[in-house]
């Protein structure tokens, strides 16, 4: 039996992945620099296959939390699971698995795009193949410049070819497209939503929520070091139960008051003479106010219905958790 | 270049496999680097050539007792020069810049061992300081007629690979206190170049006051220019090596390689902080 919604969370991904195995295990994880509780307490859980965003405001925790999934960095308690072993004691072979993009990385100096890869290559025992790296991240044609030389969007598809040409499992991406203008960040997601073709997990971290709706299956959102919605882009934070918003102007010669009984209770004034009203049960509501308009002589011709964007939830979620740092 | 189509990689084909991979590609990036290439091919040979043309012409200094021409005298000091320029001002520069850069970071997310991506550079450094020390004694040679025996060729061999080593421990250990790429070049040349006035790279220590020559002695640039002045006037390989600095500049090699694995990080440190 469901008893609350983390249990309906796990129901409801248990029946769209009968054989989810869990990639990415976290519970209870903690990060203390000094005074500074930069991660307070996370459970995440990541399966096979899926893009998981894990999405929040500039230090929410977001990189601290991804370096330690990365083994870069040590816990202050909690329990971490990739792939099957703690990631701060992993052995250096567990990075056969993984493949990381990092926030900022500079390309090998001196080398050209093919060489950066040969490099790499040599580095795992089972590497993909080169040329058909290069041409899953669009690099082919640039393969022989120096990876200096190359534009800012290049240089994300080449950090994207390396983190790929060990043939890796899991991949994390730490804000893939920060600072790219929008068509180098189509780009990007061009070459991210590929690896979903392939088979890949994709664990991703992000502070465009644009982004998350766009690539994810399921998004984190974190603010001040806690997890405070989990769910598909579709759900995330109620969005899909939440409140739609039935906004109208009134027509001439009436007041709120002349609205039938079920709407004017709810309606409130707002700017321009046009009025709103919050509506669970939209296709009833709809019905009772064009019944009322069409005896009104009035088509309503500014009528308009709108659910919370994602953009609207996330704000909401993310505001006034923003200053909850002591 | 290594390519995948055509057998195992050096990854599969074991650690020494994947220390020369690596050390080719170091060597490869450094062979491009335009300041790598002034500062550790043609500066050494430019300085060379100008204090032999300068200040060489049949003027004489005592190296060791023995009487030597001053173009003798530079060769063994701007070899000297030649390896703390690869190896300690080179490594500094480098490991801070792709630190900081993030590159040191995501080869560390890789499967290579730690000790193959420092062996390999340290060896990539060791390669580009044997080509400009042989490069130094053909212009020697030819330009000034300044020829060595078999012994003092062995020596100098010697001496430059612990000397090479010794400095690129002290480069890493160095990299590790400099948070900022554009600290390491002035932090670089404001270690190195009063050491090189007062520890016989440039100028005959018998010209400096015993003061100055005491304080020389603390650091390793005085023992490694020593050492291969030395290897300069002697005939046999027993003669021209100089165990005495051998060991000065292997115990730096040792603190320095403890305090760099204490201090070392792979990390922006900038970014960290």
């Amino acid at each position: 039996m469901i008893t609350n919604s983390l249990d309906a969370a796990v129901a409801q991904r248990a029946a769209a992945h009968p054989q989810a195995e869990a990639v990415i295990e976290v519970s209870g994880l903690h990060k203390q620099y000094g005074d500074h509780e930069a991660v307070r307490g996370i459970d995440l859980e990541v399966v096979r296959g899926e893009i998981f965003a894990f999405l929040g405001p500039n230090g929410a925790g977001k990189t601290t939390t991804v370096e330690i999934l990365e083994g870069f960095r040590k816990a202050t308690s909690g329990s971490v699971r990739v792939l099957g072993a703690d990631p701060a004691r992993a052995p250096q072979r567990w990075r056969e698995r993984i493949g990381i993009v990092l926030q900022e990385s500079a390309p090998e100096p001196g080398l050209t795009v093919r060489e950066c890869l040969s490099l790499y290559a040599g580095y795992y025992s089972a590497p993909r193949p080169i040329d058909e790296t290069l041409d899953h991240t669009g690099l082919t044609e640039v393969s022989e410049q120096r990876a200096a030389s190359l534009s800012g969007g290049q240089r994300r598809r080449l950090d994207v070819a390396l983190a790929l040409i060990g043939d890796p499992e899991l991949i994390f991406l730490d804000e893939p497209t920060t600072g790219f203008d929008p068509s180098a960040r189509r780009a990007a997601w061009e070459v991210i939503d590929g690896l979903r073709r392939i088979g890949k997990t994709v664990f991703l971290t992000t502070h465009y929520m644009e982004e998350a709706e766009r690539l994810a299956d399921r998004i984190a959102v974190i603010a001040a070091g806690r997890i405070i919605a989990q769910g598909t882009p579709r759900t995330l934070g109620g969005r899909d139960t939440s409140e739609a918003r039935i906004t109208f102007t009134l027509p001439p010669g009436t007041t709120v008051a002349d609205l039938p009984y079920e709407l004017s209770e709810r309606v409130v004034l707002e700017d321009g003479g046009r009025v709103a009203a919050g509506s669970t049960a939209i296709a009833t509501d709809l019905s009772i106010l064009s019944g009322w308009a069409l005896q009104q002589g009035s088509q309503l011709d500014d009528l308009e219905v709108r659910r919370a964007t994602l953009e609207d939830v996330y704000l909401e979620l993310v505001s006034g958790r923003q200053h909850d740092r002591s | 270049m290594f390519n995948t189509l055509t057998g195992p990689t050096p990854a599969a084909r074991g650690p020494l496999a994947l220390l020369l991979h690596q050390a080719r590609y170091d060597t490869l990036a450094s062979l491009r680097n335009p300041r790598a290439r002034f500062f550790t091919f043609m500066f050494p040979i430019l300085l060379m050539v100008i204090f032999a043309s300068v200040f060489g012409h049949d003027k004489t200094t005592t190296v060791d007792g023995t009487t030597v021409s001053l173009a003798r005298f530079f060769v063994g000091g701007i070899m000297a020069m030649t390896v703390i320029v690869t190896a300690y001002a080179g490594l500094v520069i480098t490991v801070t810049q792709a630190r900081e850069a993030g590159a040191l970071k995501r080869r560390r997310a890789t499967p290579v061992p730690a000790p193959i991506l420092i062996g390999g550079q340290a060896l990539a450094t060791l390669l580009t300081a044997a080509f400009t020390e042989t490069l130094l004694l053909v212009v020697a040679r030819i330009g000034y007629g300044v020829a060595f025996s078999g012994g003092a060729l062995a020596a100098m061999a010697v001496t430059v690979i612990v000397g090479t080593l010794a400095f690129a421990c002290l480069g890493y250990a160095v990299a590790g206190l400099i948070g900022s790429p554009d600290a390491a070049q002035p932090v670089v040349q404001a270690t190195m170049l009063p050491l090189y006035f007062i520890s016989g790279v440039w100028i005959p220590t018998s010209s400096l006051s015993p003061t100055l020559r005491h304080i020389a002695e603390i650091f390793p640039v005085e023992h490694l220019a020593a050492a291969l002045h030395l290897a300069s006037v002697r005939g046999s390989l027993t003669a021209a090596l100089s165990p005495t600095d051998l060991v000065v500049l292997a115990a730096w090699a040792f603190a320095t390689a403890v305090f760099a694995a204490r201090r070392f990080s792979w990390l922006p440190v900038a970014a960290t902080a």
